[in-house]
């Protein structure tokens, strides 16, 4: 509850900051980085990520922002005890930071998946792994978009 | 829309203990709820809200997806296969449809 507070209370601060801009700004459709940051914390819980055991892969120029290929890939025994438990990817640019969230489990064998993305404009990508036991690493990546993937 | 249809692709056999690599494609407008019709109303969103994968009732590998996904999502992952046996895939739907399909596997 007090997690939810602090988001909304954020958004409510962002708010403020966008109608101090207006008239020169339009309306703030699309998600900060700050945004992608408390959703970040929200899911390793406050533990801030390391770098390192996860890879992210996404191409350096996307021309078509409805659809990039990306891949992660954690090193892992995935054995009982000690396994990637979920992975969620964030892109900074788009109205909504959240991507996907992948769970995986000893069954899985390799923590690796692939899919495909919509982007908005050039940005961050951003995953966060997080371990059965709790620690977390993150893995970024600049995709430079041509066309945007969110249009209206 | 036409009512999605599933596609996985798993290899037919496989040596036990064996890590495969399987991938699934399910056609789907995946409708972000961001874009707007011609009059200007925003197009309601309607989206596959989670995938999972499981092998003979134990989960494999699971999906949330939001609106960010592009359409016909797509994955490829990998699941470990320690016996013969069936792999069922469920797509869920945002209007509460449920999507499946199955396929076997034989441990040589």
């Amino acid at each position: 509850m007090t997690q939810l507070n602090r988001r909304k209370l954020f958004t409510l601060a962002a708010g403020a900051g966008t109608l101090g801009l207006a008239g020169l700004v339009p309306r703030a459709a699309l998600a900060t980085p700050e945004a992608a940051r408390e959703a970040i914390a929200e899911f390793t819980g406050g533990t801030s990520p390391q770098t390192g055991r996860i890879s992210l892969t996404a191409p350096e120029i996307a021309e078509n922002g409805n659809t990039v290929p990306i891949s992660i890939s954690v090193e892992s025994p995935m054995s009982e005890d000690d396994y990637v438990e979920s992975v969620t990817v964030m892109a900074e640019g788009n109205p909504n930071p959240e991507v996907a969230t992948f769970h995986f489990t000893p069954m899985s064998g390799k923590a690796e998946a692939t899919t495909r993305i919509r982007l908005a404009k050039t940005q961050t990508v951003v995953a966060v792994a997080k371990m059965s036991d709790g620690a977390t690493y993150s893995d970024s990546k600049e995709v430079k978009v041509t066309i945007g993937g969110c249009g209206g | 829309m036409a009512t999605p249809k599933p596609r996985v692709k798993v290899p037919k056999t496989a040596a036990a203990g064996e890590v495969i690599t399987i991938k699934t494609l399910i056609s789907h407008d995946m409708e972000s709820g961001q874009r707007k019709d011609k009059e200007g109303n925003l197009i309601p969103r309607e989206i596959i809200n989670t995938f999972t994968c499981s092998f003979n009732g134990t989960k494999v590998f699971e999906c949330d997806l939001d609106p960010a996904v592009a359409a016909n999502p797509y994955f490829e992952f990998s699941a470990k296969v320690p016996e013969s046996g069936t792999f069922t895939f469920t797509w869920k739907d945002d209007n509460g449809a449920t999507y499946t399909d199955e396929k076997t596997i034989e441990v040589a």
